[in-house]
């Protein structure tokens, strides 16, 4: 009885009027956000003579799909083949990411759970790294690289994103909420500290490993490579696309056959993810 | 005799062991206690070490030099700094545009994060996953920003002027794109497309954890209407997330590039797009001047860590 006239009490709070006006507004920046999303996946079913229609057309009307055998031929006559591209690309962002997941892992649990000296102060130097943009760390960077011997190589790329310290902050709060009950009576049954962390620990925190691959995923998949990679060879993915855009007119159906390609994978585990990462994204909050 | 002698170096020993600062003592016993925490925490402690510390303070070094990757790297001093505020006009441009973008694109895509996530947040549970898609989709596409260079081309094909061309508003197609009047709005806009990102879905998460219950009670309180309901109960519940989402939005905010270098090209039109990061790309990945960029890239790092650490002090307040 009580929850429904707290419901009726909610209602009159909400005058019709707000309510339309509300909808509305979502509606008209949804369509913004979707738009060009739309333009993308319709411009890579566009026939050639659909793509250069004018007036120009939202929708696709006879979908087709020449643009990917036109890109398949045309990166088949190119000096490095297509499927070059797409190995770098997926061989980077598998490896680095699955490096991240781990290492942050490893390295959250005893910031989550344990007290120990140098803890704290490493979390709040992560903490304070989020505040400024790795394109600050650039140049350094370069130069770090180059006495490792690391330019022009996967590594150059992979192995600073095992590292990236949204994952770590993230994993560590998420961390938190286990109860340390349940590491107390593993630990009184004999088990190491390693194997609470692979058995109890891991199998606990499966949303946020989602959440951290989506964040790492995101970022290595649109790497383009860069001052790090310099070899035609090596170079990933988002480097060809913009290659063929830069061939102009003619280009413009293998290119957004690309962009196509290039969206709908991060796109694709995002919507097999979300409600992971919503729950993971709960924890995210800074603590004062 | 005998037993003195060996006695005493022992006796030295716990001298010398107790003349140890004490917390000094307890610490080392601390941290062999944890060691199976510091093997855990190593190999990641070591790459951030590597990759994002080390590099700040390289970084800072090496902006009191002269470097150019060849030469070993010659002390300046301040040169590097006065350089930038004094003889090089592009770096204030970019310094107007960074915080034109900053002081625009923050702000901004903070209060487009929280409504959506606010107005999605009261959605069906089907209707809100679909609406989170839609709006966070943008910022993970990878590089697909680059339809905007399609919508926004500067011939007819351009959907844009196909439009307005097709409504007879304009009779000549505009070069978006090449025009110093529009560039800057253009790349601001494209930035707040892709600016619904971690920070977004924190606020949706946060909302969801509000405890329904303090509503009743608010209303019990004399809370009104949904904007003192949101003042006084949401908002101070999902403080933390708004701190982090703040942080997020801030610092991509002062780190516009990419989008600049892609649509309005690079240079862009009389340094129309131009920000502090692609000044620095500039500097440090064509013209090889190390030292100069490296101050740039110290400018940027003190800006964005000191906005970041302002706006966190001004949200401790939020509901109070």
């Amino acid at each position: 009885m009580s929850t429904i006239s707290t419901g009726n009490q909610k209602r009159l709070n909400r005058s019709f009027t707000g309510d339309l006006f509300l909808t509305l507004f979502l509606a008209v920046f949804a369509a913004f956000m979707v738009i060009p999303l739309v333009f993308t996946v319709s411009n890579a079913l566009k026939p050639l003579n659909e793509l250069f229609l004018f007036p120009p057309t939202l929708l696709v009307r006879h979908p087709t799909l020449t643009n990917f055998a036109d890109l398949f031929h045309l990166m088949s006559n190119s000096w490095v083949p297509f499927s070059r591209y797409v190995f770098n690309t997926i061989f980077i962002t598998l490896a680095g990411t699955a490096g991240h997941v781990l290492f942050a892992s490893a390295a959250a649990y005893p910031l989550a759970k344990h007290r120990f000296p140098g803890g704290r102060l490493l979390f709040s130097i992560v903490v304070l790294s989020l505040m400024f943009s790795p394109k600050v760390t650039n140049i350094p960077n370069y130069v770090i690289m180059s006495r490792l011997g690391w330019i022009n190589s996967y590594a150059a790329i992979i192995v600073p994103a095992f590292a990236a310290s949204l994952g770590l902050y993230l994993m560590k709060q998420f961390m938190e909420q286990i109860p340390d009950a349940l590491l107390e009576a593993a630990k009184i049954d004999g088990a190491s500290e390693y194997r609470i962390f692979f058995r109890i620990v891991m199998p606990l925190v499966k949303p946020a490993w989602l959440t951290l691959i989506i964040l790492s995923f995101q970022a290595l998949w649109g790497t383009s490579g860069g001052s790090f990679i310099y070899s035609e060879q090596l170079k990933p993915l988002p480097y060809a696309l913009g290659q063929i855009i830069q061939g102009g007119i003619v280009r413009a159906g293998p290119g957004a056959a690309v962009a196509l390609f290039m969206m709908i994978v991060p796109v694709a585990i995002f919507i097999v993810s979300q409600s992971s990462i919503i729950q993971t994204m709960t924890s995210s909050g800074m603590k004062e | 005799m005998d037993r003195a002698e060996i006695e005493g170096p022992s006796r030295q020993e716990q001298a010398a062991r107790s003349m140890l600062p004490s917390a000094l003592r307890w610490r080392l016993l601390e941290a062999k206690k944890h060691r199976h925490s510091y093997v855990l925490l190593a190999p990641y402690t070591i790459l951030f070490l590597l990759f994002t510390v080390l590099p700040v303070l390289i970084a800072i070094v090496i902006s009191f030099t002269s470097f150019n990757l060849l030469e070993f790297p010659k002390w300046v001093g301040w040169h590097n700094y006065t350089r930038m505020f004094l003889e090089d006009e592009v770096f204030l441009i970019a310094v107007k545009n960074t915080f034109l973008f900053a002081g625009i694109v923050g702000p901004l895509s903070y209060l487009m994060c929280f409504v959506f996530a606010w107005l999605v947040n009261e959605l069906k549970p089907r209707t809100r996953a679909l609406m989170t898609l839609f709006f966070y989709a943008p910022s993970i596409s990878g590089n697909v920003f680059f339809i905007w260079q399609i919508i926004f081309s500067g011939d007819r094909y351009g959907y844009v002027n196909g439009f307005l061309l097709d409504l007879g508003i304009i009779q000549q197609p505009i070069i978006f794109l090449k025009n110093e009047q529009y560039v800057l709005w253009i790349v601001l806009l494209v930035q707040l497309w892709l600016s619904l990102g971690v920070g977004f879905l924190a606020f949706i998460a946060g909302l969801q954890t509000v405890d329904r219950t303090l509503f009743e009670a608010g209303a019990v309180d004399g809370i009104r209407n949904r904007w003192q309901e949101l003042w006084f109960i949401t908002l101070p519940s999902m403080r933390p997330q708004l701190m982090f989402g703040a942080v997020m939005q801030i610092t991509a905010s002062f780190a516009v590039a990419d989008v600049s270098t892609q649509l309005a090209g690079f240079p862009s039109v009389n340094y129309a797009a131009h920000t502090i990061v692609t000044h620095l790309e500039d500097y440090g990945s064509i013209r090889f001047e190390m030292g100069y960029a490296s101050a740039i890239a110290t400018m940027l790092f003190i800006v964005m860590v000191g906005s970041n650490i302002v706006v966190q002090k001004l949200l401790r307040k939020v509901g109070d």
